[in-house]
């Protein structure tokens, strides 16, 4: 305390004795202060810093460019430098990334789906890359491993969500490379007229379809009745099912028509109900309303890149697999 | 000026302390409304603005959005950085945000950033997500709202483009503004503009649009996902060099 008190005081005296020194800073700390002064005239020499009316000082040309290598809407590769900016950094960041991709990425754009299928490295790089081109644009309504949402009844489970499931062998759009390649791009979206094709059909009409439909995978049913659904679901101008069920029953996948023979029910809760009543009934309803808010899958050919698009068609096919 | 004085005068320690606060501000925000590279150029080759006001229906989304306090988990801004041009798509731009009142940039992520979440899932998906987000993504930590399905409110979306239109969004009102804004953004754009026909515009691009799975109401369902289904698909930047918008900075 004695050294202190010998040091200067601010003169000034509150509460009776409570005084100010006026310590000078510490030497350390102010050559500190000056360092960052001198360090903030380097930076507004280095980086875009001053405005100057309608433009702004760009930096040392020379010292802080940035190179990188821009593509032009025409396709056309241009290698530019300019002054820094995140943005001509973030052309160079990528630049050089991709720079290590690109080699991956143009092997699966020049290889055909069945030999990249076959080549193991091209499969490391689809099963890697796609895993996280899947999360982050897919998995939000197919879910991570691709089992997609049952929709449950959606008559009376309006919240249920519905989305396919790509990892089993069922497609309903076709499951080929080039189906799946399609889909991706285009987005789909699925419908079925209320009442048939023409919109036409009577309430008796649709009770007979139902039992037609309910035949094709064995489910009880009326014969009799049937026989009836069988004429109008093959008859264009009633029913006009097979336009996208086809003659079969087993789906146009171009139509995007569910196979009614596999007994796989995603849209109607055929397999709950206990009895025949029940199973007309549900297809009743489902064949009067029709479908015509069904969910739609976006479509990826503007938001993704073609090489990325195969890959995910790859991943899709082969590495979740179940592809035709 | 004696610092004596300075600490001894409240008033005016108070008026320095604000003119000394300023300058901070004065300098690093006033150059950027001279500075033409602040906001970039966004053209179709026949001249038009691809950035333009949201549809009557897209505003009453947005001021649902902001009701929500949907901006307090979720920013409006893809940042120019590799990482986040992988995830969210290309970075944006000030352009994209030069009608937006207040805008939603931010920078609190609890969910992810929706500057370009306009067409990435399907409108049923933005239904059932809004209405209980765990139906369709397990364990996500956002909230339900079951009541954007109420009843949309329009009788004051005159209003509110009016109210807009103050602060400078080219909503027109009447034939001269109509006929710029023809100019500036073509024909159909302009259209969905004007204040005379708001709340038919907005009727109509909720039934035709049929957001919410029911074209016969218009509920805040239809606007909410009609102004999600928008954010970021202004700007087609295939039609750009990808370099492009760098030359702005």
């Amino acid at each position: 305390m004695a050294q202190q008190s010998s040091n200067q005081t601010t003169g000034h005296v509150w509460d009776d004795d409570l005084k100010e020194y006026t310590n000078p800073l510490p030497r350390w700390w102010l050559w500190g202060f000056y360092l960052t002064i001198i360090f903030s005239v380097v930076y507004w020499l280095m980086y875009p810093a001053w405005p100057l009316g309608s433009s702004y000082t760009k930096g040392v040309p020379g010292v802080n460019s940035v190179k990188y290598v821009a593509t032009t809407k025409d396709g056309q590769q241009v290698e530019k430098t300019t002054h820094w900016s995140t943005r001509a950094q973030l052309m160079a960041d990528t630049n050089a990334a991709e720079g290590k991709q690109k080699e991956w990425f143009d092997k699966v754009a020049a290889t055909s789906y069945d030999d990249i299928a076959k080549n193991p490295d091209l499969m490391q790089f689809v099963n890697a890359a796609g895993k996280t081109l899947f999360s982050d644009n897919c998995a939000a309504c197919h879910q991570v491993g691709g089992a997609g949402h049952e929709a449950g009844n959606p008559q009376t489970n309006q919240s249920g969500f519905f989305a396919p499931n790509l990892a089993d062998d069922y497609w309903q759009w076709g499951g080929t490379y080039e189906e799946i390649s399609t889909t991706i791009t285009g987005g789909r979206t699925g419908f079925m007229p209320a009442k048939g094709l023409a919109g036409s059909l009577t309430d008796e009409q649709i009770t007979n379809v139902a039992n037609y439909v309910l035949s094709l995978s064995g489910e009880p049913h009326n014969a009799d009745a049937a026989k009836l659904g069988d004429e109008i679901f093959h008859n264009p101008g009633e029913g006009g099912c097979i336009t996208c069920h086809g003659a079969d029953g087993k789906g146009v996948p171009s139509m995007g028509g569910l196979n009614l023979t596999d007994k796989i029910w995603q849209w109607v809760d055929v397999s709950g109900q206990a009895d025949e009543a029940g199973k007309v009934g549900v297809l009743h309803t489902a064949i009067t309303g029709g479908f015509n808010h069904v969910e739609a899958m976006p479509k990826w050919g503007t938001r993704l890149k073609p090489e990325q698009i195969k890959l995910l068609t790859v991943y899709v096919h082969d590495t979740l697999g179940g592809g035709q | 000026m004696k610092h004596d004085k300075i600490e001894r005068n409240i008033g005016l320690m108070l008026v320095l302390i604000l003119l000394a606060i300023s300058i901070g501000g004065l300098v690093e925000i006033v150059p950027l409304f001279f500075i033409k590279d602040t906001v970039e150029v966004v053209k179709t080759a026949d001249g038009k603005e691809m950035v333009r006001p949201y549809t009557p229906l897209e505003q009453r989304g947005r001021d649902i959005y902001i009701r929500e306090g949907c901006y307090l988990c979720h920013s409006q801004m893809v940042r120019p950085f590799r990482d986040e041009a992988l995830r969210y798509g290309h970075y944006s731009l000030a352009a994209e945000s030069k009608y937006d009142h207040p805008f939603q940039w931010g920078s609190k992520r609890t969910g992810p950033d929706l500057a370009r979440v306009g067409g990435k899932y399907s409108n049923d998906w933005h239904v059932k997500h809004l209405k209980d987000p765990r139906k369709v993504v397990e364990g996500s930590v956002m909230p339900n709202y079951p009541w954007l399905m109420d009843p949309l409110d329009t009788s004051d979306i005159a209003a509110r483009m009016k109210a807009l239109r103050t602060v400078g969004v080219p909503y027109s009102s009447g034939e001269e503004e109509y006929q710029r804004n023809v100019q500036t953004f073509g024909e159909e754009v302009a259209k969905t503009l004007r204040i005379e026909d708001a709340e038919a515009n907005l009727k109509e691009q909720a039934q035709t649009g049929n957001y919410d799975g029911n074209k016969a109401d218009v509920t805040e369902m239809d606007a909410m996902v009609a102004y999600l289904q928008v954010l970021g698909t202004m700007v087609d930047f295939k039609q750009f060099d990808d370099d492009y918008f760098a030359t702005f900075r």
